[in-house]
């Protein structure tokens, strides 16, 4: 018998029973596309194809086209990488922690969030191999036998730990999305005909939902959520370690690890926030993604602010505490160099905009979460903009010191990312299930508003 | 092929479903397996199934990670080519540590999941008995083998209507 607690707000509303839930779900990949998914979907795809003539751009002539210079070595490629590589962490936080922590209103929400770290980890991927200059030789950073003589990668690299990282939480993360969707894929598989009921049915892999399998299953999924937590802390510690392992002033800080993976829980939840409330209005599905939950994330995202909020005065104190004055320069000029409007930007968009959730009513309004999650997605470019850029434009040598600005070609490789990761994630909306539908059915009799009847 | 024989109750709820399993299984019958479109918690214990072990498949492949992963390591850069870089050790336990993390990670998630579909038998090629397709949906289905069972057919019939079926089917397979 499952308990309803009275103080808690229902995760599904509009008395649905478990047949409500599959039809409600099913319809958006039985249907045809909606007038507009096409007319998203056509803008995604524009994105896409101008963004990928930047990256023939910058394949067939060089790294040139960015605005690189002669301190800026590194400047959009990896604040763009780190910016998606954040952005997927939401995804992997969402399935796995609340999992382990037994968080229902994860159910509603997981399978976008996964989803959604599926392709922006891809994207983040993208400026690995666009800033490599000659992507073809990307097999170097693996582990192979070679040509070369016995020459190996070295594995005291971070950039080393980055190629394992990055590919073990991309793959685990596919796996773990996957295993999710074997039952959906069934439910799907069961009301399809043709070729369709062929496809899905490959998919779900025979899947039958015997009381066996759904135990394994669980236990399975646990015991990824097990794996998958400590990963995800990995992966961003071992990004950031990609700077804290370097000697420049403004990376060199044992801060790092925590900070970065604080941000990306930050910035990923603001982008959950956004995807849920674009698919809830586009396929009507109010009574699953509720106020109460767009409420919870609004509560993560000010809870993580406030945790980047005080890494940032941390990192202020820490360099002027240290007595390193290139330490001190690094951060004063962060704050009031002529990037200046940078770190005002960053510090706006983080710390101060998601204090607003403190008021119930403006953490509880559509609107105003929308905007904030936007805002929120621009603060968190901002800090890894300020972390590479104010730290490299000015070097030991004054007479090197340089003003970075963007050209056509790091704006149109961003472009390239966007439009591809929502290419990708309007076709998983279309083609596969957006919300866990065995997940909810699992909740709705302790968390709906009524309790599920059948089926007339 | 010899066709099988089974009585299958629908059930509406969980928590009758996982009654009638206690109800059934006390009288003396043989329940092939329960089928429902969640995962119903406990309903495992009362078809006095093992405890699921996944974790010993992770935890092997797991193992396996971690030696391969010191092995790769060690290996290359401290015999196969030693190099020197920035005057580090040859093996240098603590920075090969993420490495090691993340192949151990890697092969524990895939190991145990090829253990999943393996004893589940989960294959995009297979072609799975499907006795009601409301499964999937919105029923929890008691799937009986009439074969592999003393009790009479009308018995188990009347026992499932008793336990809170709302329909008890035939079905040969």
């Amino acid at each position: 018998m499952q308990v309803v607690s009275p103080i808690r707000e229902h995760l599904v509303t509009g008395g649905k029973n478990y047949h409500d839930v599959t039809d409600d779900i099913c319809k958006q990949v039985e249907g045809a596309p909606t007038k507009e998914w096409k007319i998203v979907f056509t803008i995604a795809l524009l994105v896409f194809a101008y963004g990928g003539y930047w990256v023939y751009q910058t394949w067939w002539n060089g790294l040139g086209v960015w605005g690189l210079n002669k301190t800026v070595g590194w400047a959009w490629d990896i604040t763009n990488f780190v910016w998606w590589v954040g952005i997927g962490h939401a995804g992997t936080l969402i399935s796995a922690i609340l999992l382990i922590f037994r968080q229902k209103w994860r159910t509603s929400i997981n399978r976008a969030a996964e989803a959604m770290t599926i392709f922006a980890v891809m994207c983040a991927g993208t400026f690995i191999f666009l800033h490599m200059g000659r992507p073809w030789l990307a097999y170097w950073a693996l582990p192979l036998p070679n040509t070369f003589g016995s020459l190996w990668v070295n594995f005291n690299s971070p950039l080393v730990w980055d190629v394992f990282a990055i590919s073990t939480y991309f793959s685990v993360s596919l796996l773990f999305w996957y295993i999710g969707m074997i039952p959906d894929l069934a439910t799907i598989r069961d009301r399809a005909t043709g070729i369709r009921k062929v496809i899905y049915g490959s998919l779900a892999m025979g899947w039958t939902g015997g009381a066996r399998a759904w135990a394994r299953y669980e236990d399975v999924s646990l015991i990824l959520a097990g794996l998958s937590t400590p990963l995800v802390l990995s992966v961003h510690t071992i990004v950031s370690m990609d700077f804290a392992t370097s000697v420049i002033p403004g990376w060199h800080t044992t801060i790092f690890p925590p900070y970065f993976v604080a941000g990306a829980i930050f910035s990923g939840f603001a982008m959950v926030q956004n995807l849920m409330l674009i698919v809830r209005v586009v396929y009507k599905l109010e009574d699953y993604i509720t106020i109460e939950h767009i409420s919870l994330m609004n509560k993560i995202i000010t809870v993580t602010g406030s945790i980047v909020g005080v890494a940032y005065i941390t990192e202020f104190f820490i360099a002027a505490y240290s007595g390193v004055q290139y330490e001190s320069y690094a951060f004063l000029n962060r704050a009031t160099g002529p990037l200046w409007w940078s770190y005002a930007a960053m510090m706006t968009c983080n710390v101060i905009s998601p204090q607003i959730f403190w008021v119930r009513k403006l953490r509880e309004n559509i609107i105003v979460s929308f905007v904030i999650a936007v805002v929120v997605n621009i603060g968190m470019w901002f800090e890894r903009f300020v972390i590479i850029v104010t730290s490299l434009y000015r070097d030991y040598l004054p007479s090197s010191w340089a003003y970075f600005t963007p050209r056509m070609g790091d704006i149109g490789d961003y472009l390239f990312t966007f439009g591809f990761f929502f290419v990708f994630f309007l076709l998983f909306a279309k083609f596969l299930p957006v919300i866990n539908m065995a997940e909810v059915k699992a909740v709705l009799k302790s968390s709906s508003s009524e309790k599920p009847r059948a089926r007339k | 092929m010899a066709h099988k024989k089974y009585i299958l109750g629908v059930f509406e709820d969980e928590d009758v479903v996982k009654n009638a399993v206690t109800d059934i299984r006390g009288k003396g019958v043989n329940i092939h397996e329960v089928y429902s479109p969640y995962p119903v918690h406990g309903l495992d214990h009362v078809l006095g199934y093992a405890r699921p072990r996944m974790g010993v498949a992770a935890f092997l492949f797991g193992l396996t990670g971690t030696c391969l992963a010191f092995l790769l390591t060690f290996w290359t850069l401290g015999f196969d080519w030693p190099m020197n870089i920035g005057g580090k050790n040859f093996i240098p336990f603590p920075t090969n540590i993420p490495i090691v993390f993340e192949l151990t990670v890697l092969l524990a998630s895939y190991g145990m999941a090829f253990t999943f579909f393996g004893m589940e038998r989960l294959t995009p090629l297979s072609k799975p008995v499907i006795f009601d397709e409301r499964i999937t949906d919105d029923k929890f289905v008691m799937a009986i083998e009439l074969g592999k069972n003393k009790v009479s057919e009308s018995d188990i019939q009347e026992a499932l209507k008793n336990s809170g079926a709302s329909e008890v089917n035939l079905k040969e397979i």
